[in-house]
């Protein structure tokens, strides 16, 4: 589903002496099928923006459409449930949603609630259980007497097991270990590929945004400061250090390199092993020339 | 959401009212609500009000503000004068409506009534929007103090109150952030009918009963990590004073009560 802000602000206890603008005249356009990475320094408006995806805030002024569904201050879409059940948002810490007796019930909550039939449940429990990596043993243990990183693998699996078309994700691997921030975030890719879905990822690490995006938006104090292509918007060392965000290892890195040697190497979103490459050749040619 | 009520909010502010002692406020708003029910003449009402009025003025809180804070209990207000103008049967006739009569006393004492409860609200409203709930604590430790002899657990009680207060604000939150979560996965908390509603509570209340939990161990035991072992030689980091515009409003405010009684029928 296509995403579009227009001139969107949101304020946080209106007409009071709290009021508070979290975003400001914000525009930008998601097309269905990529994946989105937003960036920000903490406060900026981030979770905010996030929550106008599945109508659970209206934008104070401006207008959201998500598909065919259409947000406004006056009018809120009428088939509410349908949008949420197709707009899947697993929140910041999303283990604090977990209630249930057993994983399994809880995996099946959503679901459940969107009238999906009982055995279609099944079949999806089966398939997301594995997906983010539990093992099927512990489908009937309580929740609560997990470790944290199995908890937050548990609500993700909720959110997932209702097939969202669009996944929004906010700092979803936030205080997981390293190796189970990448296994989830390739999950998170391989899903986006394979399902088509369209992706809106909330993150601190650039790394992870180079990695996954194909279109970066940067916010600042709730306004838009940059949006762009990963590989346009990352590169921006200054920009970037005036919002407290720096710019991915590899650009420092490939920065360096042309500092301390006087060769570019453009970034073109490459891995490790392409700039080991790159370097690798033009030292051949540089041998070979003397 | 609950962003309209504001019994309990503080709004942080420099003004006069803001800076005096916490327990010159808590006096004085103790003593308004027993002389509000003394006062019986249109002059002693008057007194309170002009008082009340001025106070929040002080403050520099919107009015609009305050009051559209009280809307719930508007609803009271204008329900007691309508209960008052139908039961009391007072004075002469004054006209009939629907076929009640309508008479001058009950108009007068649905008024006068109306009047005290909304005082009252304003007034007592008044301490939270201009008190830090710590304040408030300390100044009824302080108050408190006398029934130590007794073996009153004062400092205990001032520390669960305050307690209490610092965490409403988390609950309430985190009460807003597990309702979104559990609203992306289909709970439907606003329509339907009453039976599913209830049922609704359950993913909400799970979760912040879990949360509550883990949040008062943690904090007991950061307390005992950081040394705390109750009141016994606690020192204070902000101690309380009456300074001279302490002074200078319970002077103000004895003066309000003499005119208050002075000017009852
Ligand atoms: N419920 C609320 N009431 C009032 N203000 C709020 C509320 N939630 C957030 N804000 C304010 O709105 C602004 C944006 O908050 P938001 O949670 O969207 O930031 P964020 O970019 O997600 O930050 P983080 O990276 O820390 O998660 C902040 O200044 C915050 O204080
Ligand atoms: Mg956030």
């Amino acid at each position: 589903m296509d995403i579009t802000f227009k001139n969107v602000s949101y304020i946080y206890q209106r007409n009071t002496p709290f009021a508070h603008k979290a975003i400001e005249d914000l525009s930008f356009h998601i097309p269905s099928g990529s994946f989105v990475a937003i960036i920000g320094h903490t406060g900026s408006g981030k979770s905010t923006l996030i929550q106008h995806l599945n109508g659970l805030v209206s934008p104070s002024s401006g207008e959201v459409t998500i598909g065919e569904y259409r947000l406004t201050d006056e009018e809120k879409p009428k088939r509410m449930k349908e949008l949420r059940s197709r707009v899947g948002v697993v929140f910041q810490y999303p283990e604090h949603q977990l209630f249930e007796e057993t994983v399994e019930k809880d995996i099946a909550f959503g679901p459940q609630n969107f009238d999906i039939p009982k055995a279609d449940i099944n079949k999806r429990i089966k398939e997301v259980v594995p997906k983010v990596g539990l093992q099927e043993e512990l489908l009937k243990r309580s929740p609560f007497e997990l470790s944290g990183g199995q908890m937050r693998r548990v609500a993700i699996a909720g959110v997932l097991a209702i097939k969202p078309d669009v996944l929004v994700l906010d700092e979803p691997t936030a205080g997981l270990d390293p190796r189970g921030q990448k296994e989830m975030m390739d999950m998170f890719y391989t899903m986006h590929k394979e399902e088509g879905l369209t992706t809106v990822l909330v993150t601190h690490s650039m790394e992870d945004a180079v990695k996954y995006a194909d279109h970066v938006i940067i916010l600042n104090n709730g306004t838009k400061y940059m949006e762009g292509k990963p590989e346009d918007v990352l590169t921006q060392q200054e920009a970037l250090n005036k919002v407290q965000l720096d710019v991915p290892e590899a650009v420092q890195f490939l920065q360096s390199f042309e500092k301390r040697f006087g060769v570019t190497i453009p970034f073109t979103r490459q891995s490790t092993k392409e700039i080991a490459q790159s370097i690798q050749r033009y030292i051949k040619e540089a041998g070979s020339r003397e | 959401m609950s962003s309209s009520l504001i019994i309990g909010q503080y709004v942080p502010g420099n003004s006069i009212v803001h800076r005096l002692d916490p327990r010159t406020k808590i006096t004085v708003i103790f003593f308004f609500v027993f002389i509000v029910f003394f006062a019986n003449s249109v002059l002693s009402y008057t007194t309170l009000t002009v008082f009340a009025l001025v106070t929040v003025i002080i403050t520099k809180i919107p009015i609009r503000f305050i009051m559209k804070g009280l809307t719930p209990v508007w609803f009271l207000i204008i329900f007691t004068f309508i209960l008052h103008l139908i039961v009391t049967k007072e004075g002469t006739v004054l006209f009939d409506i629907f076929g009640f009569n309508i008479y001058t006393g009950a108009l007068i004492q649905g008024f006068a009534i109306s009047m005290r409860f909304f005082l009252l609200i304003l007034v007592t409203s008044l301490l939270t929007l201009t008190t830090t709930p710590i304040e408030i604590t300390d100044a009824i430790e302080e108050m408190l103090h006398p029934l130590k002899k007794i073996k009153f657990p004062v400092h205990e009680l001032a520390l669960m109150m305050s307690i209490s207060l610092r965490f409403i604000p988390t609950l309430l939150q985190e009460t807003e952030k597990i309702s979104r979560a559990q609203a992306s996965r289909g709970v439907d908390f606003k329509t339907g009918p009453l039976k599913e509603r209830i049922k609704a509570v359950v993913p909400l209340l799970v979760p912040l009963f879990v949360s509550a939990f883990k949040r008062a161990e943690e904090l007991a035991m950061a307390m005992e990590a950081r040394g705390y072992q109750g009141g016994e030689g606690r020192t204070k980091l902000r101690e309380l004073k009456i300074e001279k515009i302490d002074i200078a409003v319970y002077i103000l405010f004895t003066l309000v009560i003499a005119i208050v009684l002075y000017t009852r029928s």
